[in-house]
């Protein structure tokens, strides 16, 4: 049985890993290369890196941390942040990445998903979504340019259509990272990913609001979905992998132990 | 594996001959380079290249096969470089990885933007048709458990054990299938005939269980063929 998948990630900024508190107050949290390795080493099943200051100032990551990271760890990981092109994309791939992620050039230009995945096939091609809960229209609605606080915009789009727009473009993967919970620890939004995973036939990786181990049992065990990811709770050591991993499979969920 | 049993994978016997790993053009090459470099001392990383060079695959010890990406460019990128008769001709141990254990059969029926099925090297005979996931998402993505065979490629390798798979088209399960997974259907984990091994998912990514077939590999000659079965533990 495909078991699910715990996702360690790691925001990145001036090749350092970082973490802030709903996207804002970024704190250093240490050395890319050592974090990866620790995580993987203790039975992260893949492991995200997304450099959150690419796509709002126009310029893509610093790609040698990307083949040092592949030399070192034995798992699978993503490369995101500001690949706005084929060229871009094939370089962290030929660089050891595994996948990589599309979030806001993907909505600049739908197309793109579809000139990856003709490319590349669709296996590698993850969407990364920022989807918040808006009072006003008491509906999901994506935003854009979530990498810094003064470039972040609205879309026209509500979280659904997007979600079924990426997924007849091509994509292989979505990971839908709600920014209501992001970096505040209440659990992840089992509403909202309940009804995207109705909408999804591609995996579909919960991110944002992870906080305890019951977090985890609840997304995998009521929301169906393929992977959690999660950032603060593993930098800070509030959650050790393993511990996660025995808890998760004592609760009947299939974890790779 | 426990981590004191990954250890030893690397202080093993030194490993013999030349590696090489084929540069299809169009692969993920790193991933593969590096995972066989874990398990190298720094003068059997010497004896291991990334390579598109006829006459060093011809005379490597053994030969890796990797791909990423659709059968149709994977399979026009080794015609352009003139090596689907060199593959055809090898009798060293060659290891397909995902696709490059697709591009191992008769033909796959992922077309991508083409309207007919990619013709493949036909050197396992068995076609690749999408995966029948039953409702489960595709592709088919993450670690999943396999059933391997008494093929050398899975020497310490113990049913359930986890590999990272990665894919939407399978071959079926058959006559040469060594061993099975199942997402939906069972299917082919691993296809094998004579010296050509294909593994659907990707060792290199798949911890320390990963590695130990690497390091399997890295142990086998064309001697290890002579008296190989291959015993299929998977309903048909």
């Amino acid at each position: 049985m495909l078991a699910k998948r715990i996702v360690p990630c790691l925001d990145v900024k001036e090749g350092k890993v970082v973490k802030g508190v709903q996207f804002r107050n970024h704190e250093i949290v240490g050395d890319i290369v050592p974090l990866a390795a620790r995580y993987a080493d203790e039975g992260a099943d893949e492991l995200v890196f997304y450099d959150i200051t690419a796509s709002a100032h126009d310029r893509v990551i610093d790609k040698s941390w990307v083949s040092r990271v592949a030399e070192r760890i034995d798992i699978p990981f993503c490369v995101a942040g500001g690949i706005r092109t084929i060229e871009q994309a094939r370089e962290k791939l030929a660089f050891g990445a595994d996948k990589i992620s599309i979030n806001s050039p993907a909505l600049t230009d739908p197309s793109l998903i579809e000139r990856l995945q003709d490319e590349f096939g669709r296996q590698c091609i993850v969407i990364g979504i920022d989807s918040y809960y808006d009072h006003i229209s008491d509906s999901y609605k994506v935003k854009q340019f979530t990498g810094d606080e003064a470039a972040t915009k609205d879309t026209q789009w509500f979280t659904q259509d997007w979600v079924e727009e990426v997924q007849k473009r091509g994509c292989g993967e979505i990971v839908l990272n709600v920014m209501n919970q992001d970096g505040v620890r209440q659990g992840y939004d089992i509403e909202q990913l309940s009804m995207i995973r109705s909408l999804c036939d591609v995996p579909l990786i919960a991110s944002g609001g992870a906080g305890t181990m019951a977090h985890f049992k609840d997304v995998f065990a009521l929301a169906k979905v393929d992977a959690a990811l999660a950032a603060s709770v593993f930098h800070k050591g509030i959650i050790d992998i393993q511990a996660l991993k025995r808890y998760l499979r004592d609760n009947q969920i299939a974890v790779r132990v | 594996m426990s981590p004191l049993e990954s250890n030893k994978l690397t202080s093993d016997a030194s490993i013999e001959g030349t590696t090489v790993i084929i540069d299809t053009g169009c692969a993920n090459l790193s991933s593969v380079r590096y995972a066989f470099e874990r398990l190298m001392s720094a003068d059997e990383r010497k004896k291991l290249s990334v390579t598109d060079d006829i006459a060093a695959i011809k005379a490597a010890t053994r030969v890796v096969l990797p791909g990423v990406g659709t059968a149709g460019a994977a399979m026009a990128s080794l015609r352009n470089k003139q090596l689907v008769e060199v593959i055809k001709s090898l009798s060293q141990p060659v290891l397909g990885v995902c696709l490059g254990m697709q591009m191992l059969t008769r033909l796959s029926n992922e077309r991508g933007a083409t309207t007919e099925d990619c013709q493949c090297l036909g050197l396992i005979p068995t076609d690749i048709e999408e995966l029948d996931s039953k409702g489960l998402p595709l592709p088919h993505m993450g670690w999943n458990q396999i059933t391997p065979s008494e093929h050398p490629i899975f020497d310490g390798i113990s049913e359930g054990d986890y590999v990272y798979f990665v894919h939407s088209y399978r071959a079926p399960i058959g006559e040469f299938t060594i061993a099975c997974a199942e997402h939906g259907e069972q299917f082919s984990a691993a296809i094998a005939k004579d010296n050509f091994i294909g593994l659907q998912f990707h060792p290199e990514k798949s911890a320390t269980v990963g590695a130990r077939m690497l390091k399997n590999f890295l142990n086998m000659s064309t001697d290890t063929f002579f008296q190989n079965n291959n015993s299929n533990q998977c309903e048909a």
